[in-house]
């Protein structure tokens, strides 16, 4: 194909991805997910809808659990990307290991996804109830159905969060 | 390289049938073949002791049990990695778990015959002989090795946990020591295998075997390979079932950066470009003109005429005993039902995706693959190369509930299609991304459904007689598992209904329909066990017996369901003193071999209803992994309540009305009900876990429903107007 016929323009965006300055050069529109994805090889965050109705492209911007299938690479411009490869506090640590703990897991697919969102929730609600719980998990589906398992390792995590 | 033959279900068989625990017992084992097991580890094939196909022991003291079965979050490799260690007697903690290459000689699902693939709830079931004897074969050869080495009596080597013992001597290796020696023994016709009793292992409740990778983001699907040089393609298939591409204006389309090749395939037009999203950005720009004369253009209105015309005529038999006719007449009372069942996606959250490189002289694909050996076979056609030539590396699934199985290979069939039309990408990785609208409408859905159910009692309240037609798709026609004549997965679990009758009789009719429909997780019990559970319930009240004392009463050849169906209703205090507005609901059902009741408890304000709780007791033979068979049992709870609250694919002109989450909804997590598994002692070899869960749950919420309204629903999804 010649490429000189390819109109469409490029920008160049820097941001801080788990605590490391990233600069790519993609067209604006391009949401973060891909980025993340196929530009900077991290492929622990997923694709599952494209229409912000899975969440299993979570991620943390700022700290706040963002969709990243929605996010156009241009907004991210200087903020800060946490991934699930970038997660190492108290907090996430406590949700990865009481989610092994419990089985919660069954294919896997959407539980960056989940974790990314338990770790948000866990971090602003040290004592979450049954309701806070389905609000902040609200937008992350999972196929398989393990949310009973997710409730019980959010409560279980959080226990041991305040132990701690 | 050594292949051997491979072992016939028949054979196998033969060869079990007198096997029981604790006896010695012989039956073919294949070998491993060094060269597969090396691509995990270049470089390092010294140091390691492959006694089969399915074991291998490390210098370092480590387990690889290579799985031939796709862990698509069943929880297969962790339940394969318990049955070896159980028998090699090796260290839980140091065995992993590596996909097998696709391979027919050495790596057939049992249950299948000459064919690997994972499906049926056989994972467990179909190896449960099998890799006890591979991991005994092992430990038998370990146990060799250190009796050559100490030139002591084989009788008096021990092992205990990746160890081996010569206690007299006081002597001691490892597994991994005894690597070099082992390799220079032969494996023995026959070994004993462990008595149940003696089980360390298999009952206890494990962590996953797969757990940790999948919270840190390390777990390999199909969707995450990285490979030098990759593209992405994306397909532009038709809008309608049936409909093919005419021609295609890609101008605006070539525009987007990125975009390396545009072209047409079979099945529609084809964007290969550096990334996903310039793929995507090009695909939306496409205008492409379709030939939608030979397509189909029915509305789901349409097809539920269709098929309610049918079910007045009669079909072919499927199941007839008694004298219907007769019965009839002996009926005292009578109730008549027609029931419909909705297309399903089955929407693995994974969507379908496949990387292929198509070189000259082989062709090697990377995807979450449940058929391998029949997609080899496709491929190879498709291809002109043998089968030998196309490499298929299992890589985990992101689900699949029956989607990554097809015997049309769909979706591998295409891969390979882009792969060998492309001029300006030939030779590198393709990976071929479907986006959720592409999952939706692709089809290969649950088949639509309509059952007619006639039945009536006798004056003593027994069932005189069951009659009962269903129209839909057969799954199975057209399939390399199509055996002429009725389809077995249409009926299954009506045919061979479990409940005393005088006189039963099921007819099917397997219209044909343009709609590519699949196995969806549990198959034809999805919709079967519906109509019996439901319609049981109903003659229970007819005779106004409560439902699970009529149920029992009628049961008398099946005492694996008494006895679940008994668990059930005890855990959930069945018959308690209810709210207004709560009710429960009881199903109990057979499938894949193994026996489930659920009750239900819901509760219902206006017309909305929430299920409160769902308490199951599942007898699935010998309980392999505890802990994952409630697992799976809570998520096909789950995922039955998503199409019985939610599921529904419609078409409308030919077009799938539904294209993503917001309007094919699963459950969320504040839909899920408490649930409480409960799994029947048993002394059984082990049958299904991952289906089983599935059929009992819809029934039992149409009979809680009914017990807190006295309205009958019939229609999946369910609801209340
Ligand atoms: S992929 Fe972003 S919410 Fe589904
Ligand atoms: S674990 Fe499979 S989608 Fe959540």
């Amino acid at each position: 194909m010649n490429t000189s016929a390819q109109t469409s323009t490029t920008v160049q965006v820097t941001f801080e991805l788990n605590e490391k300055s990233v600069t790519v050069d993609v067209d604006p529109s391009t949401p973060l997910l891909w980025v993340i994805r196929d530009h900077l090889n991290l492929t622990g965050t997923k694709f599952g809808c494209g229409m912000a109705q899975c969440g299993v492209c979570t991620v943390h911007i700022d700290g706040v659990a963002t969709r990243t299938c929605v996010t156009p690479i241009g907004s991210v411009a200087g903020r800060k990307v946490q991934t699930i490869e970038g997660i190492h506090d108290k907090v996430a640590q406590t949700v990865q290991k009481v989610w092994v703990e419990e089985n919660v897991v069954q294919c896997g697919y959407c539980q960056s996804g989940q974790i990314m969102s338990a770790v948000a929730l866990l971090r602003s609600n040290q004592k979450p109830t049954d309701s806070d719980i389905d609000k902040a998990m609200g937008g992350n589906l999972c196929r398989c159905a393990t949310y009973a398992r997710i409730r019980h390792a959010i409560h279980v995590a959080a226990e041991r969060i305040l132990k701690a | 390289m050594a292949i051997e033959k491979d072992i016939s279900r028949r054979e196998f068989i033969k060869s079990s049938t007198a096997l029981t625990t604790g006896l010695v017992v012989s039956f073919y084992l294949p070998r491993a073949d060094a060269k597969i097991v090396d691509r995990f580890e270049p470089g390092n094939a010294q140091d390691k002791f492959e006694a089969n196909a399915f074991v291998i022991v490390k210098g370092d003291d480590t387990v690889v049990v290579l799985s031939k079965h796709l862990e698509m979050g069943q929880g297969v490799y962790t339940g394969l990695a318990t049955i070896v260690t159980e028998e090699l007697d090796c260290d839980w903690s140091k065995v992993t778990v590596e996909a097998a290459p696709a391979d027919a000689s050495r790596y057939n699902n049992l249950a299948f015959g000459p064919a690997q693939g994972t499906g049926g709830s056989t994972s467990i079931a179909n190896s449960w002989h099998q890799l006890r004897e591979a991991g005994a074969t092992a430990r038998a050869m370990l146990m060799m090795a250190a009796a050559k080495e100490w030139s002591a009596p084989l009788a008096d080597i021990v092992t205990s946990n990746g160890q081996v013992f010569h206690h007299k001597s006081g002597r001691s290796l490892s597994y991994g020591q005894l690597v070099e020696a082992a390799k220079k023994t032969t494996a023995p016709k026959s070994v004993k295998l462990k008595s149940n009793q003696d089980f360390k292992h298999v009952g206890q409740n494990v962590i996953r075997k797969d757990g940790a990778e999948k919270v840190n983001g390390k777990a390999m699907y199909g969707m995450d390979l990285n490979l030098k040089d990759k593209v992405y393609a994306l397909v532009l298939r038709a809008p309608l079932f049936g409909a093919t591409l005419k021609t295609f204006d890609d101008v605006e389309a070539k525009k987007i950066k990125g975009v390396r090749e545009i072209f047409r395939i079979p099945q529609g037009v084809v964007v290969i470009a550096d990334h996903f999203w310039p793929a995507k950005m090009a695909r939306d720009k496409i205008l492409a003109k379709w030939d939608d004369e030979e397509a189909l253009h029915k509305s789901t209105a349409d097809i539920r005429e269709e098929y309610k015309e049918l079910l007045g005529k009669s079909g072919e038999i499927a199941a007839t005993h008694g004298a219907l006719a007769k019965s009839k007449e002996d009926a005292v009372q009578t109730v008549e039902a027609t029931y419909e069942f909705p297309f399903l996606a089955h929407a693995p959250m994974e969507t379908l995706n496949c990387v292929v490189q198509l070189e000259k002289e082989k062709c090697t694909l990377w995807t979450g693959d449940q058929f391998q050996t029949g997609d080899q076979m496709t491929v190879a056609k498709l291809t002109g190369l043998s089968p030998q030539k196309v490499i298929i590396n299992t890589l985990m699934a992101g689900g699949s509930f029956g989607r990554r199985a097809n015997s049309k290979s769909d979706y591998i069939a295409e891969a390979v299609e882009i792969a060998k039309a492309t001029k300006t990408n030939s030779g590198r990785p393709i990976h071929v991304i479907w986006t959720r609208e592409d999952d939706i409408r692709g089809g290969f859905y649950r088949p639509f459904f309509m059952h007619e159910v006639s039945a009536g009692l006798t004056a003593e309240n027994k069932i005189a007689y069951w009659d009962h037609r269903l129209v839909g798709q057969s799954i199975m026609a057209g399939t390399a598992f199509d055996k002429g004549g009725i389809d077995h997965t249409s009926v299954e679990g009506l045919s061979n209904l479990a409940y005393d009758t005088e006189s039963l009789q099921v007819e099917l009719q397997s219209p044909k329909l343009q709609v590519p429909i699949l196995w969806w997780r549990s198959v034809g019990h999805t919709h079967t066990a519906f109509s019996a559970e439901t319609m049981i319930d109903e003659l229970a009240h007819l005779a106004k017996i409560d439902p699970a004392q009529f149920r029992l009463i009628h049961l008398t050849k099946h005492p694996r369901r008494q006895e679940v169906l008994k668990q059930a209703t005890l855990m959930a205090n069945w018959g308690r003193k209810l709210p207004a507005g709560v009710g429960l609901g009881v199903a109990v059902h057979e499938s894949f071999k193994s026996f489930v009741s659920q009750v239900v408890q819901v509760k219902v304000s206006g017309k909305t209803f929430k299920v409160e709780k769902v308490w199951c007791a599942i007898d699935c033979g010998i309980a392999v992994n505890p802990d994952n068979i409630k697992s799976q049992v809570e998520g096909a709870i789950g995922f039955a309540l998503s199409a019985a609250l939610n599921g529904e694919i419609t078409l409308k002109d030919g077009h799938v009305e539904q294209s993503n989450f917001h309007d094919y909804r699963p459950i969320r997590i504040h839909d899920m009900p408490q649930v409480e598994v409960h799994i029947m002692a048993s002394e059984a070899d082990p049958t299904g876990v991952g289906e089983p869960g599935v059929p009992c749950l819809a029934p039992a919420l149409a009979n809680a429903i009914f017990a807190a309204t006295g309205k009958r629903l019939r229609k999946l999804p369910l609801t209340l107007t």
